[in-house]
């Protein structure tokens, strides 16, 4: 051990380094006794870091961080999904919509000419009505009209035969009833 | 020990970084010292972040998973957008360094406690197995093609060969500066704060002690804070410049 701090001293000597008066033994740095021992421990752990790191830290932080980044990415995939269904639903909501007014539409004129065509019939029917109790009229008023001009005729006639017999005449029926028939139509 | 005379101020910065065998003894190559100690708690603080935290492996995390995954996220952009795709095949050996480096820095800032990283044995080793196999990767993949890495077809015909001189030149500094710098920046910081920290207690000595002790307190803090940073943008350099490497040896054009 002396020969080795002496030729560790040795050492420090000619790398001049120049606290090396001032402190004994000099700065434990050029130590070269404890080079082998800090070496030695060094490799090892390096090797116990690098064989702990390669086992278990890297891996699993690759894969958590993998799965992290899957995760995001499938997210959103799906929310990209997710709004395209929502443009989808919206889409058939107005399609929806538009259809239920196109019917609705269909539907008021379709029962706009019901109920036209109904009334149109019963306009048509009460017309027809109308027009046959008219002809009915007018049929009861002709017959009325022609029984008054019999009665007037026959009236008349009558009337005429009283007269004629009044003053002292011959009352010929015939002749009567054309001359009669013949003023009354004047 | 150097003690100023009269105010029995003790002052040894280095102290924190003197390796010892944890059960008294010489420090032979297996003996377990503390560095050993807290190397192992390196492994254990990673255990408990990387295994531990993340094994509900949730698809929302919790916060220790997330910040593991932070983690990785973190280092594995890097080497991909550093060393390219082809990279990724050594991103574990690369994320074993950050973490071993960004542990190691950030548990060496808990009070009495030993920085493995601030040792030129640790960092030197860990620069050394980068370049070994970064160089041993580039001749795999291009063949001769690597040395093309020292040839800069970019410029005029009569510089290339000194711009080569001075990329092999650069290229064997490499494993020094990627070293030193780690174990520099660790070293310098905890023996500053070692240095404010001797100064501390003066004012149990000496009248001064009422302007010095609270400046040094401050002094503590705020290169505590600084240490906090350095820390991190240490372990992140150094990975960074290991990427950087990978990326030579797999693109070893310019």
């Amino acid at each position: 051990m002396a020969n080795e701090t002496h030729a560790v001293d040795a050492a420090a000597a000619v790398a001049g380094h120049a606290a090396e008066a001032a402190e004994k033994g000099g700065m434990p740095q050029l130590d070269f006794s404890t080079f082998p021992n800090q070496i030695f421990w060094l490799t090892v752990t390096l090797v116990v870091i690098y064989w702990l790191l390669t086992r278990i830290a890297l891996p699993r932080i690759a894969s958590v961080l993998a799965d992290r980044q899957g995760t995001i990415s499938g997210d959103l995939a799906a929310a990209e999904e997710y709004k395209l269904k929502a443009k989808d639903a919206e889409a058939a909501y107005a399609k929806a919509l538009s259809d239920a007014r196109a019917q609705a539409q269909k539907i008021i004129a379709e029962t706009r000419s019901e109920i036209q065509k109904e009334l149109d019939a019963a306009t048509a029917k009460a017309d027809a009505e109308i027009a046959e109790r008219l002809a009915q009229s007018e049929e009861s008023i002709a017959e009325i009209r022609a029984g008054a001009l019999e009665a007037v005729q026959s009236v008349a006639a009558e009337t005429a035969a009283e007269i004629v017999v009044a003053l002292g005449g011959k009352a010929d029926k015939a002749a009567l009833s054309t001359a009669v028939d013949a003023r009354v139509k004047g | 020990m150097a003690e100023e005379a009269g105010t029995g101020l003790v002052f040894h910065p280095m102290e924190p970084f003197k390796i010892h065998s944890l059960f008294g003894g010489e420090v032979h190559w297996y003996t377990p010292t503390n560095a050993t100690l807290w190397m192992f708690i390196g492994i254990l603080a990673i255990s408990l972040l990387f295994i531990v935290g993340t094994r509900g492996r949730a698809i929302v995390p919790s916060r220790v998973q997330s910040v593991a995954e932070l983690a990785y996220g973190f280092v594995h952009k890097m080497v991909e957008d550093v060393a390219g795709k082809d990279g990724l095949k050594y991103f574990p050996y690369i994320f074993t360094l950050f973490l071993f480096i960004v542990f190691a820095n950030f548990l060496g800032l808990i009070p009495m406690a030993f920085t493995p990283t601030s040792h030129i044995a640790v960092t030197g080793l860990m620069a050394m197995a980068v370049f070994i196999s970064v160089t041993v990767l580039g001749f795999m993949k291009n063949g001769a093609g690597f040395l093309g890495l020292f040839w800069v077809s970019s410029a005029p015909l009569a510089l290339r060969p000194l711009l080569a001189v001075i990329e092999v030149i650069s290229y064997f500094v490499r494993p020094v500066s990627h070293s030193i710098r780690l174990a520099g920046n660790m070293m310098a910081g905890h023996a500053v704060m070692e240095v404010f920290a001797a100064f501390a207690p003066l004012i149990l000595f000496s009248a001064i002690g009422i302007a010095v002790t609270p400046l040094s307190v401050l002094a503590i803090v705020a290169m505590y804070a600084l240490e906090m940073l350095v820390a991190f943008v240490q372990a992140y350099v150094f990975t960074i410049l290991t990427c950087v490497y990978l990326k030579d040896a797999l693109h070893p054009g310019h």
